[in-house]
């Protein structure tokens, strides 16, 4: 052969074989997802055995509750709302390779924000309007309180964990303050800001109790997962999660991108804050603090940040949580033993990782 | 030279290879290939990009494992399943792409894998270093972070590693593709010395006069099989010249006298014409481990070439990202064009026509795990046609790389392979395409050819040629001289972050460069 006619790439012929070893890893995946959990179940059905809980009658009342019922299941979706437009956040921030861990400060002070902002809205304005204005403001409100670690990373280099942590804290306790004294309801004994009448909120969907902020959450995710795969923003936001150097290389602006990635991620916690609100709560009581924002990212984990994957696992969790609440309260289970389950879910999972890594290996050998 | 020596120990292999076969998707990398490895001997692995030469010794340092065949280690079967297992069997590799931990010194560095219980013994470390750094005429900045050293210097710490080790077989992949001549020359001394005392080197190269000078045994890949070996009796028998054209014969099946022939360059004299680049006393800091630039001037003319000569870790990298903008400079001046840059972003120097092309292909070249189509585009992202709108256009983008893909000959599988899984030449091609197409005023080109084969770096450089005789302006960062003396219209030599003397490429340019190189007077 000369050099001239070796060959160039054989794309064509190649691709299809490239396809069906996609359509093999997908299986692969799933199979490396499912089997962990179902083993964590597993693990779990032992520790509740250790308790003295019947496994199988705690699975079945979580089942129960958060799926079959129809009153379970209306409250699984509704739950669903708020998780995903966290979850939308954080794929933004993880696949831009920042670690906001500040979800839950930004989702509160965004909660109490639209709690303040929205009854006294609607009282001067069109329903729409002020439902929207309260959102905005909430988004404005979480995106400010992101300011403090995008700046500090984007031109300090300071580690946003620590720092979107810390932030978290002094977010939950301003919240707090803000509701007892800022804007307590004076009609109330409780600490709470005032009530959005029930006529006032999000409107339901159909004849359920489903709220539609679940559309509203779904779009979020929809189209941050297209976001972040189909256009030249997200394809910026990935390369400085990739490869940071190669970022500077190519002349993006990584510290402009920073704060940009920072402001929506926050946006979108502090939306996931007013959705609880206007949608479904309709007012924020004093320490309330349902740590959604931390619930939620190993599931967005497990999704491996894929926007369509966390749907599933946003449900899941949302199954978890609603019909572990219930089965807690019938069997006398802490309800945070939602949280072991979740934990074990991400330990053996990560187990499995390693050995399949290393069985890969020695397989080839 | 040994080879009489080697022959009486040569009875039995270090390690062989027999039949081995590796497979990736849509891709047979290692086609059931022999190799014997043994001692005395300097064993020297030639091929084209993408012929599967770091497949292979992938496989012998433990990183891959074959799907078929075996290895034998002193004559036993052994599967070699982990980089420590290959060093604990006294296989000691230096990879084709840096493996140190940049955030650790380079003495760390040669510290890890040690037993976690001792303590690091660091005064054994530095009395052996300063013994293989003396012979092999280097130094070394044991205490500075790898961070901080320049590829060149990289790779220099990376022969001290493998040879800390006392390993009995030394894997060296392309280790000579960023060093002088003479540091060349000195590693080839180096490795007749090892050979002697009994070890075995493979030697993998794309300069055929190394592999013709160092070698004792000569095998050839070519797509994935092992295509001829020239073994040491015949290797004597030979000249230099008749090796050079019988490996030619086995690589590309063509017959060329001296393939790297140096072409006089055409002299495109445009005294008259405006210099595109001008750069005035550009001065960068300097850091602990890493030297600055102190007031660098030059210009160069369209249609001109500028050589950057001089030891890699002399500053040309701080030169290139200076005026790339990748770093800031304290002082100084460049203009594109008349216009004054120096103050412009990345991206703003890039949209004025400055292109850089970097010898850093996976540290900051590409993102090893984004698809090779959209690498190609890593600097133009959001720009038309591939984005319209800010939303990617797909097939636009496949049409545009399928092209590249087909022009740079960049042997890949798919589009979609993940770029990090090319071979090294290979992702240096993409990098060169990138560069290359349309819209560049200046080039800055960092160790272009690092990594091609022979074919692929002769159509590189006459691409670089070509950009030049476009009217553009170029300025060749480069450790090798004779690409230097075979392209530059001028050549001007970095020591120590300065610029020490700048010569014409005329006759006598060989010389004056080599004086100034070594701090005498051109
Ligand atoms: N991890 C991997 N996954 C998929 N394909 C791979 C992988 N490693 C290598 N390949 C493919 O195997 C082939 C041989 O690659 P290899 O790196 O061995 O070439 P090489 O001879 O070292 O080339 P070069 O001179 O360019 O370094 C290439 O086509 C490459 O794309
Ligand atoms: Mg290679």
């Amino acid at each position: 052969m000369s050099i001239d006619t070796a060959p160039t790439v054989s794309a064509t012929a190649l691709d299809a074989t490239s396809g069906t070893v996609t359509r093999r890893d997908i299986l692969h995946r799933m199979l490396m997802t499912l089997g962990p959990i179902l083993a964590a179940l597993v693990i779990a059905g032992c520790i509740l055995l250790a308790v003295g809980v019947d496994p199988l009658a705690y699975y079945g009342f979580v089942l129960e509750k958060g799926l079959f019922s129809p009153l379970g299941i209306q409250q699984t979706l509704t739950r669903m709302a708020p998780l995903l437009f966290l979850a939308a956040g954080l794929i933004v921030a993880f696949r831009a390779g920042m670690w906001n861990l500040g979800g839950d400060g930004q989702f509160l002070l965004g909660a109490v924000t639209a709690a303040a902002s929205a009854p006294v809205f609607v009282q001067i304005m069109p329903a729409w309007l002020a439902l929207f204005c309260s959102f905005l403001i909430a988004m404005v409100v979480a995106m400010i309180w992101s300011l403090v670690p995008a700046l500090l990373r984007a031109y300090q280099g300071v580690n946003e964990i620590i720092t979107t942590l810390m932030m978290t804290f002094l977010g939950t306790s301003l919240a707090n303050v803000l509701v007892k004294l800022a804007f307590r309801d004076p009609n109330t004994t409780v600490p709470q800001t005032r009530t959005l009448p029930v006529e006032d909120r999000l409107p339901r969907l159909f004849e359920t109790t489903i709220t539609s902020g679940l559309l509203l959450g779904l779009a979020a995710i929809l189209i941050v997962h297209l976001v972040m795969t189909r256009t030249a923003f997200g394809l910026k936001l990935r390369i400085v999660g990739a490869n940071p150097r190669a970022a500077v290389h190519s002349g993006l602006g990584v510290p402009g991108l920073t704060v940009a990635v920072f402001a929506i991620s926050a946006g979108l916690a502090g939306l996931a804050g007013a959705v609880d609100i206007i949608g479904v709560q309709g007012n924020v009581r004093a320490d309330w603090n349902p740590a959604y924002g931390l619930a939620v990212i190993p599931a967005v984990f497990l999704a491996r940040m894929n926007g369509f994957a966390a749907i599933g696992f946003v449900f899941l969790l949302s199954v978890l949580s609603i019909g572990g609440e219930s089965a807690a309260r019938r069997l006398g289970v802490p309800n945070h033993f939602t949280l072991v389950l979740v934990s074990i879910v991400l330990i053996v999972l990560a187990l499995a990782e390693y050995f399949d890594h290393r069985y890969n290996q020695s397989r080839r050998a | 030279m040994s080879s009489l020596s080697s022959s009486s120990v040569a009875g039995r292999d270090i390690v062989a290879l027999e039949g081995v076969t590796k497979r990736f998707p849509g891709i047979v990398a290692n086609d059931s290939v022999d190799l014997s490895i043994r001692p005395g001997e300097v064993h020297v692995l030639l091929g084209e990009n993408g012929a599967g030469k770091s497949t292979l010794i992938g496989m012998l340092s433990g990183l891959q494992q074959p799907d078929e065949g075996r290895i034998l280690v002193d004559g036993k079967p052994t599967p070699i399943t982990s980089p420590r297992h290959a060093l604990a069997l006294g296989i000691g590799t230096v990879f084709q792409h840096m493996m140190l931990v940049p955030t650790l010194t380079v003495a760390e560095n040669l510290l890890l894998g040690g037993p976690w219980w001792q303590r690091p013994r660091t005064e054994e470390l530095a009395a052996r270093v300063a013994e293989i750094t003396s012979t092999l005429g280097i130094t070394v900045k044991l205490h500075a972070k790898v961070s901080e050293l320049s590829l060149g210097e990289q790779q220099q710490v990376e022969i001290l590693r493998a040879m800390v080790r006392n390993s009995r077989l030394l894997i060296l992949d392309e280790s000579t593709s960023m060093l002088t001549p003479k540091g060349i020359d000195e590693l080839g001394a180096l490795m007749r010395r090892l050979v002697e005392q009994g070890l075995a080197i493979v030697f993998i190269t794309h300069k055929l006069k190394e592999a013709a000078a160092f070698g004792d045994r000569i095998s050839v890949l070519k797509l994935g099989r092992k295509v001829g070996e020239i073994p040491p009796e015949r290797f004597r028998a030979l000249g230099e010249q008749e090796i050079v054209s019988e490996i030619v014969e086995l690589m590309f099946g063509k017959q060329k006298d001296d393939p790297e022939a140096v072409e006089r360059p055409v002299r495109t004299a445009r005294a008259g014409t405006a210099p595109l680049l001008q750069v005035a006393d550009l001065t960068v800091a300097p850091t602990d481990n890493a030297p600055g630039l102190s007031s660098i001037s030059f210009d160069i003319r369209p249609g001109e070439i500028l050589g950057i000569a001089g030891i890699d870790g002399n500053g040309q990298k701080q030169l290139a990202e200076a005026l790339a903008g990748q770093r800031a400079a304290t002082s100084g001046s460049v203009r594109l064009d008349g216009a004054a840059i120096e103050t412009l972003s990345v991206g703003d120097r890039r949209r004025r026509g400055l292109r850089y092309l970097t010898d850093d292909r996976l540290g900051e070249g590409t993102v090893g795990t984004f698809p090779v189509s959209i690498n190609f585009f890593l600097k133009q992202v959001g720009a038309a046609p591939f984005w319209r709108n800010g939303v990617e256009q797909r097939a636009e983008i496949d049409k545009r790389a399928a092209q590249l893909v087909r022009e740079y000959d960049v042997r890949t599988p798919s589009l979609k392979t993940p770029v990090a899984r090319l071979s090294g030449g290979n992702i240096q091609k993409v990098l060169l395409a990138r560069e290359l197409a349309e819209g560049a005023k200046v080039v800055i080109f960092n160790k272009p050819t690092y990594g091609l084969d022979l074919a692929n770096t002769l159509a590189s450089r006459q691409r670089i040629r070509d950009t030049a005789a476009r009217g553009l302006a170029v300025l060749l960062i480069s450790t090798d001289l004779e690409e230097l003396l075979g392209m530059c219209d001028r050549i001007a030599v970095i020591a120590n972050g300065a610029l020490v003397g700048t010569v014409e490429n005329a006759d006598d340019a060989r010389t004056k460069v080599g004086r100034l190189m070594i701090g005498l007077a051109a």
